[in-house]
């Protein structure tokens, strides 16, 4: 008997494992199947292209979107101190939750390292990042993500002390240099030290806050970083005035958001989201006028598209007609943006005479037209 | 109507429905149990298949071979051109050089505190008992930044470094002369070597040769002779010195020459030996506590000295209850040692977290740090499993 009771609970353990294997065995097949009909979907898609994103229905079940943040970087993510996320980069966040919700606290702020942030777009964790994050080959390539346009363009620097006679960084023979893990400054660092033939010692950090401490102590002679963050962290020095940051720039570091592969539907709403910002700045409407000129009729026809005036722009991205005119009010445009978080009030990162001026001053900022 | 407890025929077989039969019932529920646990294990698996075909990525080790392109500030050579593998056996060799540095140490200072925690003296008791109280309530990662920001780097710089002959320190490192293999180092190391194999076996022939015949033969001394003297004079007699020392000096920015403990290393090094001796005290404190109290009173009845007492009645038997639990706490040492990281100590973690950022490949790295943390851990164990056999009461 003992052994029935047993042979039978075997096969009923079998038999619900079996049951539980069944409905997975077909879904594997079916993974197979998307795949071939991809291939044939390839060539109708003039015809049939999908406009619905799966994401933004997603994000829209959800009431708020997820978006991985930096937490440490006065001036692009800070969590300031009243335990708010502020600056350049969450500002964009916030345009995207005015852009789908209308309401700009409908974000939820994922502070991530920069270990981190890619594995949370690979794992779904985040809708976007949005980390001054430098788009490259291997990223845009191999990571399995997608870059949005550019919001900031910067470049590596290095800051030194006053007093330790560094005036390039031929000088820097044989120093310790603070670095933060996982970063293409990492990369650009051994490039550029290697290119000058000189020898240097890194120490690595997986976290600003400490790599900034390291060197503040006096345990590297430089720290290396986007030129961009040395500047907000040299205002978290003891000393502001003991450091310097040295002219060269070790690298191009086009910064912006980026999504996970695979919804390029969700990829046009950030991207055309962000190129309306920068339009916004180019046709002079700001957050103290957007309501003004959406109410009457604008002369500029470019105008009338972005504010929903004319065409259906917004319903093309699944969004309200008038989306642009909500972020504006919301966040303000471009300039706007800039001058509050990297302004003279800011980290004071001039923008005169730089990239991330318009192309019509002189700089690298040219969104495509809306139409 | 309900059946008689004393009814012969409850007890025949196919009297009650098998599912009222509790060996079937807990059956089942263990049946049950494997199956949740495999739809889930199915689940997360398939989750992650499935994310990762969806962008394109694969599971393969390939990218192992690739250019690691960035550089690590200490441990075995490296450079940018270097692969990733190489910058995976570098962090590794560092995790291990913390590892074995941080067992001896915080075992040495597990004991030393342990006994002074059952000591006479009163200060020095509620010195330790402090020192015991504090390190095993506070967060070790607490302690490590504790360390290494507010007092390793409040040292002076290295411009204005504490120096004592050629030994100096700054917050950056312990700089101290280096001894640099000559021609004749390997023949003298054989022969010190040789010196000291000799020594502890005429030691212990010497010594068993006092207990049997009970005349002294001067064992410590003999031996201490041959291992010291064989040295000393092989020293001379090798023509030019086996070892000659090489001085730190500073050049430019940095030091150069001489040996160094880097802040990094120390920090982390500190941190473990002092958070884990702590926990070992304890446990040395409780497996003396454990023996039997006859036992001391017997053996200081024979007269020994309160030294020989601990050294040869207490301790061996303490032995027996601190080796489990000291196993644990190796185990801890091994994997805190990834805490590294937040004192910018290129560690296996370090250098892992480094690389699948740069690569982005996290599934592989983390998989093979997690194996290699296993196997760490794997191989304490087994060594200390041996130790503890070793030192079972042997049964006839």
């Amino acid at each position: 008997m003992h052994k029935m009771f047993k042979i039978t609970s075997l096969l009923i353990g079998f038999s619900l494992a079996l049951a539980a294997c069944a409905p997975v065995e077909p879904e594997i097949v079916t993974v197979v199947e998307t795949k071939e009909v991809t291939v044939t979907q390839e060539v109708q898609v003039p015809v049939e292209f999908q406009m619905e994103s799966a994401r933004l229905a997603a994000i829209k079940s959800n009431g708020k979107i997820r978006c991985g943040v930096n937490s440490g970087v006065p001036g692009f993510g800070f969590l300031d101190a009243s335990g708010e996320f502020t600056g350049f980069d969450t500002d964009f966040c916030r345009a995207l939750a005015v852009a789908i919700f209308n309401d700009v606290s409908a974000v939820e702020f994922r502070p991530l390292t920069a270990a981190e942030r890619f594995t949370a777009l690979q794992t779904n964790e985040i809708d976007v990042l949005i980390r001054n994050t430098t788009w490259t080959f291997s990223r845009d390539v191999e990571l399995g993500t997608d870059f949005g346009p550019t919001t900031f363009y910067d470049g590596q620097g290095m800051m030194v002390r006053t007093d330790s006679g560094f005036t390039s960084l031929s000088d820097m023979g044989g120093a310790t240099v603070c670095v933060l893990s996982g970063t293409t400054t990492e990369l650009n660092l051994a490039d550029a030290f290697s290119a000058r033939g000189l020898e240097y010692e890194p120490l690595v950090f997986d976290n600003s806050d400490e790599t900034a401490a390291a060197y503040d102590e006096g345990r590297c002679d430089g720290l290396t970083s986007d030129k961009s963050q040395l500047a907000g962290l040299r205002t978290t020095m003891t000393n502001p005035d003991e450091h310097v940051i040295l002219p060269e720039t070790m690298s191009k570091e086009p910064l912006g958001p980026v999504w996970a592969h695979g919804d390029q539907q969700w990829g046009d709403i950030v991207s055309w989201v962000v190129n309306g910002i920068i339009i916004a700045e180019e046709k002079g409407i700001t957050s103290a006028n957007v309501a003004e000129i959406a109410a009457g009729t604008p002369e500029d026809p470019e105008v009338a598209r972005l504010l929903g005036l004319e065409g259906s722009f917004g319903e093309l991205l699944g969004l309200a007609p008038d989306f642009m005119v909500n972020v504006i009010s919301a966040v303000g445009n471009y300039g706007e943006i800039y001058d509050r978080h990297l302004g003279p009030e800011g980290t004071d990162i001039p923008r005169e005479g730089s990239f991330n001026a318009l192309w019509k001053d002189g700089g690298l900022l040219y969104p495509p037209p809306w139409r | 109507m309900r059946p008689n407890a004393t009814d012969p025929t409850l007890l025949q077989p196919g009297r009650w429905s098998f599912w009222r039969d509790s060996r079937f019932l807990q059956a089942l529920a263990q049946a049950i149990f494997v199956v949740l646990v495999l739809i889930a294990g199915r689940w997360l698996v398939g989750n992650l298949f499935t994310s990762l075909e969806e962008r394109g990525l694969d599971l393969n080790f390939q990218f192992l071979q690739r250019t690691a392109g960035f550089g690590i500030g200490e441990g075995l050579p490296f450079e940018r051109t270097d692969s990733f593998w190489r910058a995976f056996v570098v962090g590794f060799v560092n995790s291990i050089r913390v590892i074995v540095f941080g067992l001896a140490l915080a075992t040495v200072l597990g004991i030393l505190a342990g006994i002074s925690l059952l000591s006479g003296n009163w200060l020095l008791r509620n010195l330790v008992s402090a020192y015991v109280e504090v390190m095993r309530n506070t967060p070790l990662l607490v302690q490590l930044f504790f360390i290494y920001f507010g007092i390793i780097l409040k040292l002076p710089s290295l411009q204005e470094r504490l120096i004592v002959g050629q030994f100096s320190l700054s917050n950056r490192g312990f700089y101290f002369p280096r001894a640099v293999p000559q021609d004749g180092a390997t023949l003298w190391l054989v022969l010190a070597g040789a010196a000291l194999v000799g020594g502890i076996i005429l030691y212990r022939i010497l010594l068993k040769k006092r207990i049997l015949t009970g005349s002294e033969t001067w064992p410590g001394l003999k031996a201490g002779l041959l291992i010291f003297g064989i040295p000393l004079i092989s020293w001379f007699l090798i023509p030019g010195n086996p070892f000659t020392l090489e001085y730190p000096d500073l050049v430019g920015l940095r030091m150069e020459g001489g040996a160094r403990l880097t802040p990094e290393f120390a920090g982390i090094l500190i941190g473990l030996v002092l958070y884990t001796g702590a926990f070992i005290a304890d446990i040395v404190r409780a497996g003396i506590l454990a023996v039997p109290k006859g036992q001391l009173e017997a053996a200081k009845a024979s007269g020994l000295t309160q030294a020989q007492v601990l050294r040869l009645v207490i301790l061996p038997q303490a032995m027996r209850v601190i080796i489990p639990p000291l196993t644990n706490q190796y185990l801890n040492l091994a994997k805190n040692s990834s805490l590294a990281v937040g004192v910018g100590f290129p560690d296996l973690y370090n250098i892992s977290s480094t690389i699948f950022n740069q690569s982005g490949q996290a599934v592989q790295v983390i998989s093979l740090m997690m194996v290699t943390y296993l196997l760490m851990s794997l191989l304490i164990s087994a060594v200390m499993n041996v130790l503890n056999e070793r030192l079972k009461i042997p049964e006839r």
